[in-house]
């Protein structure tokens, strides 16, 4: 007890030894010091979350060199140009099967095609080409048509857009253009 | 010579790192986000320079905590 006093410890209600519970006068604890030994073990514990933030940086660095490292994908024969009407979407994959894109021809001259995962949270956008736009249905969110900008809603990224050729008569997309703005 | 330290200074240098730590890591929660964040909108350049200035702060607060140690308790 008495030594307790001589460190000058205070209990965290503030009151003298005397007047606490009988189990912190039975088991009385040096609150400074205990203190110190908590904001040092919080500091040290937030030092430890440190060295993980810094290596999932660098992870996303590497993950990043060896997609690009990749190269370009492979062109994919879409559709015949006779076979897509104006005014028409067709719908295909594009650069593997997992990933559905949407193909427009707005005009005889334009050929239009997106990525047909939202930017938001990647669900499945519907056109509605009488709007001039795509829509997403999960949180309403709308793509503008002629370039996959976000109008409306919670995307903020545009649509990735697919570059295509046209090859003797056969549209084929040759590339994905994540941010195309 | 230099004097020991006496427990509040201790203590207060303690909270003054643990300021400056809590500090960094929340600047290398933020760099995280808004790293994924341009990275998931095709932007590669920021990847590089972000992943140097997380490292630095990883840096900085393995100094501090060196420093921590070294303080008489």
């Amino acid at each position: 007890m008495s030594e307790m006093a001589n460190k000058g410890t205070a209990a965290p209600n503030g009151l003298p030894l005397i007047d606490q519970p009988a189990w912190r006068r039975d088991f009385p604890i040096d609150w400074p010091q205990d203190h110190y030994v908590a904001r040092r073990d919080f500091t040290r514990f937030l030092v430890l979350t440190s060295l993980p933030f810094a290596l999932m940086q660098l992870g996303i660095g590497v993950v990043s060199w060896f997609r690009r490292g990749r190269g370009r994908q492979p062109a994919k024969a879409v559709a015949a140009l006779a076979d897509i009407p104006v005014g028409g979407v067709l719908s295909f994959d594009y650069p593997d099967e997992n990933s559905p894109c949407l193909l427009f021809r707005p005009d005889d001259k334009t050929l239009l095609a997106y990525s047909q995962k939202c930017t938001h949270l990647g669900c499945a956008v519907t056109p509605e080409p009488e709007k001039n736009c795509l829509y997403c249905p999960c949180h309403k969110g709308y793509f503008a048509l002629d370039s996959g900008r976000p109008m409306a809603g919670p995307p903020r990224r545009p649509l990735p857009r697919i570059l295509l050729e046209n090859r003797d008569g056969v549209v084929y997309a040759v590339a994905v253009e994540i941010n195309p703005l | 010579m230099n004097r020991p330290l006496t427990r509040e200074q201790t203590t207060t240098i303690l909270q003054g790192i643990l300021g400056l730590v809590l500090f960094v890591v929340l600047l290398q929660v933020w760099l995280l986000t808004t790293t994924i964040n341009a990275w998931q909108g095709g932007d590669d350049s920021v990847l590089w320079p972000a992943a140097a200035a997380s490292a630095i702060c990883a840096m900085v607060n393995f100094a501090l905590l060196r420093y921590l140690n070294r303080l008489a308790v």
